[in-house]
């Protein structure tokens, strides 16, 4: 047992950590306040290689594992959430493709992924009726001679609109109640049929785009379904497990970013005649704060580590996504409180951490789900044994 | 990065977990309720190394690492919690102390047979007026000639009724406060030496706990452990693995209370199915097994940073602090999934509950390790 990164671990989280610093940080609430996506920081994260962390570096990508991608994902995300979350599902396009793609496939887009010549992937799951239950899904797709004709809507699409590549999934025979059904193809921005909708206009992580799309007669040839036909749903599931650790992975973010500011205004701010960090009040929020940062983080990495491993991980990736995420709110809820009267301004940034953490106990599976992928994979195994 | 066990760690596991559930599980009912030592079962403990996991071979222990000390704590407090802390008062309070700061005759006497389980250790450390605040301590030691007297009161000391040898701090230069501090190896049967009656405690009550008195109570000088003055710091440096054993104490009693909740949800029918089936009890196994496993990772974690000889007050603290905070509200959770059964001693889940409240008591309080962790992310 050992909790130590390795060199490539660490050189990543440093690479990461001095970008999101230098970069990110500072453009974080113009960003956020003007909508703003940040395509010039996407294009700096792709030189990085921080765009296809745990892709073969045949295709572009770094290689550098699932535990460099959770740490460097943690390190964006105590910058910007809104990057982060850009950032964290070019990844997971990136992956999906590099498990799933043919050899045409991955030549094709995975080093425009990783280097951030198309400025992101997009992942076209949800639906406006089918958001956590994906088996309900009715986006269709036709079989026409070579060829398959997409028909239907996605909706909470992030990076929908900048998306060079979206991996759309959609219903090619009936729901067998095994998920089965369901397909998933790699359609390229720009295909006729395809259709930019709404923008969202969130509470949080404004910098990230989030789109409706629609499909309407939406045409790709058959080289372009990633897996079998009617394994979709599987491509998925594989997927989302391994989302997971990057929302576990941003809410440790999120929570680090909310201890700093903390510990920062608690040593500067006098009330009483002393700097509020020597008011226990204070200290012990920060010492919650920074326990909660600890397991959030340790939960992320075992479950990171699992999956480099090779190992099952489904379990351990709900349980730091929900750990993670519902620790999220409480710092962020603390931090504003520190900071009293100023924390419910934009003036200081834990307002937007605040708005920007609210959204990880929701997306890529809710608090409910992983609750029930937790319960459902402990009673099968009987008990919690490490 | 590598969060496998080796296989030595594993071992070490899954010896303890057969033994617990073996020696302490069917006992521990009646130890509770009788208020009864478990003296087979601490001879049984020490004849497998486990009363000095980590002293090394030549010094009598069983010469492994602090993280299968940490995995041997929550096995046998799973199965017994109160002999899971006369467990943890051996390794942690007493023999690591004698190991770390004892001359190699203080090893021969005090630390050998006591890593074997021959005799038994406590740490003396509270006093009726002094816990969280150690600086201020009554108990003083006088030197006179190739003696220390000791006078004054130690209060709620685990082991005591039994111990052999008590390691005892006291005052040898009050206008020092903590920097006056001293440490010393004290028999039981010396003179001027005596115990209280055993506390009646809420849980863990198969181990044992009173007040020692000592009345001018003479020791040889060589029995003082360190330097005059370096009380303070090996007690604080106990205190910091001392935690460990407890965060690990109180991660197996939730481990036990979360797997009887798991076997009785299973059990139990409710509006015509299993109340496994209800997503109200789903949703609390849930959050129970998160919540232990992310104790077991913080655990195990300052444990490795022991081994790796790196300081580890902030994680050990994190480890007790949130361990035993967890322990509490998982155990009433599983009261809760046993409804009125819960309640009623025919089940362990109320034992698990009252053994859970100390964890967040000795050894440094909750209050304590948030201290101990607001100072050093201030100072971060």
């Amino acid at each position: 047992m050992d909790f130590e990164l390795d060199d490539t671990q660490r050189a990543i989280q440093d690479t990461a950590r001095a970008f999101a610093r230098e970069r990110v940080a500072p453009a974080a609430a113009e960003n956020d306040r003007l909508r703003r996506f940040p395509a010039d920081l996407i294009r700096g994260l792709g030189e990085l290689g921080l765009l296809a962390v745990n892709v073969p570096a045949a295709y572009g990508g770094s290689e550098a594992g699932a535990v460099a991608y959770a740490l460097a994902i943690m390190e964006i995300a105590a910058a910007d959430c809104a990057t982060a979350v850009t950032m964290a599902v070019t990844n997971m396009v990136g992956e999906l493709v590099a498990r799933f793609g043919t050899e045409e496939q991955k030549r094709r887009h995975l080093p425009r992924l990783a280097a951030a010549e198309v400025l992101a992937g997009a992942f076209a799951l949800s639906e406006p009726q089918a958001g956590s239950d994906a088996a309900a899904m009715r986006t269709r797709a036709v079989r026409r001679g070579d060829r398959w004709v997409i028909d239907g809507a996605k909706q909470w699409i992030t990076s929908g609109d900048v998306a060079g590549v979206l991996v759309v999934w959609a219903r090619t025979g009936p729901a067998d109640g095994g998920g089965g059904g369901v397909t998933a193809f790699l359609v390229e921005q720009g295909t006729p049929g395809l259709q930019v909708g709404r923008h969202e206009d969130k509470l949080g992580i404004r910098a990230s785009s989030t789109v409706a799309l629609s499909f309407d007669g939406c045409e790709v040839p058959d080289s372009a379904r990633l897996g079998e036909v009617g394994q979709g749903l599987r491509v998925a599931f594989a997927a989302l497990d391994g989302g997971r650790i990057g929302i576990a992975s941003q809410a440790t973010g999120t929570i680090r970013a909310a201890l700093d500011a903390s510990v920062r205004y608690a040593r500067d701010r006098q009330a009483f005649g002393v700097p509020i960090a020597e008011h226990q009040a204070v200290a012990f929020m920060l010492a919650d704060m920074a326990v909660e940062h600890d397991t959030a983080r340790l939960l992320a990495l075992r479950a990171a580590a699992l999956k480099e491993a090779g190992r099952p991980f489904t379990r351990e990736a709900s349980m730091a996504k929900l750990w993670a995420s519902e620790a999220a709110q409480r710092a962020v809820g603390r931090a504003v409180q520190i900071h009293g009267g100023v924390g419910y301004t934009e003036d200081f940034p834990v307002a937007r951490y605040f708005r920007d953490a609210r959204v990880q106990t929701i997306y890529e599976g809710t608090s409910e789900i992983q609750r029930l992928v937790i319960a459902r994979e402990l009673l099968k195994d009987g008990a919690s044994r490490g | 990065m590598d969060i496998q066990l080796t296989e030595e760690q594993r071992q070490v596991r899954d010896l303890c977990r057969e033994f617990a559930d073996r020696e302490l599980r069917p006992n521990a009912r009646r130890w509770d309720r009788d208020h009864e030592f478990p003296a087979a079962a601490v001879k049984q403990l020490g004849e497998m190394g486990l009363m000095g996991v980590a002293v090394p071979a030549e010094w009598g222990g069983a010469g492994m690492d602090n993280v299968s000390y940490a995995l041997a704590m929550e096995e046998i407090s799973r199965g017994c919690a109160g002999t899971g802390v006369i467990m943890s008062v051996s390794n942690s309070l007493y023999c690591d102390p004698v190991l770390k700061y004892g001359t190699d005759a203080q090893r021969k006497e005090f630390l050998e047979p006591f890593a074997r389980g021959e005799k038994l250790g406590c740490f003396a450390l509270t006093e009726p007026m002094s816990g969280s605040d150690a600086a201020e301590m009554r108990t003083v030691a006088v030197r006179r000639g190739d003696e220390y007297v000791l006078d004054g009161t130690k209060n709620f000391i685990t082991n005591g009724p039994q111990a052999d040898v008590a390691l005892v701090f006291a005052m040898t230069d009050k206008a020092k406060r903590h920097k006056g501090i001293s440490a010393f190896l004290v028999p039981t049967d010396a003179r001027g030496f005596s115990r209280g009656k055993p506390d009646e405690k809420v849980g863990i009550r198969a181990s044992g706990s009173c007040s020692l008195f000592f009345e001018g109570c003479a020791i040889p000088a060589r029995y003082r452990l360190g330097e005059e003055g370096d009380g303070f710091k090996i007690a604080m440096g106990t205190l910091d693995g001392g935690r460990i054993g407890i965060a690990g104490q109180a991660l197996g009693i939730a481990v036990a209370a979360f797997e009887e909740a798991v076997a009785y949800a299973k059990e139990r029918k409710a509006f015509g199915q299993p109340i496994t089936q209800f997503q109200a009890i789903q949703f609390m196994l849930a959050d129970m097994a998160t919540e232990i496993d992310a104790a077991r990772l913080l655990v195990l974690r300052a444990a490795a940073a022991k081994d790796r000889g790196v300081r580890h007050s902030a994680e050990s603290a994190m480890a007790k602090l949130f361990a035993s905070e967890m322990s509490e509200r998982v155990t009433s959770k599983a009261i809760q999934i046993h409804g009125g059964y819960g309640y009623v001693k025919e089940f362990d889940v109320e034992r698990h509950w009252r053994d859970s409240r100390i964890t967040e008591i000795y050894e440094g309080t909750s209050e304590i390790q948030r201290l101990v962790i607001s100072a050093s992310v201030l100072k971060g």
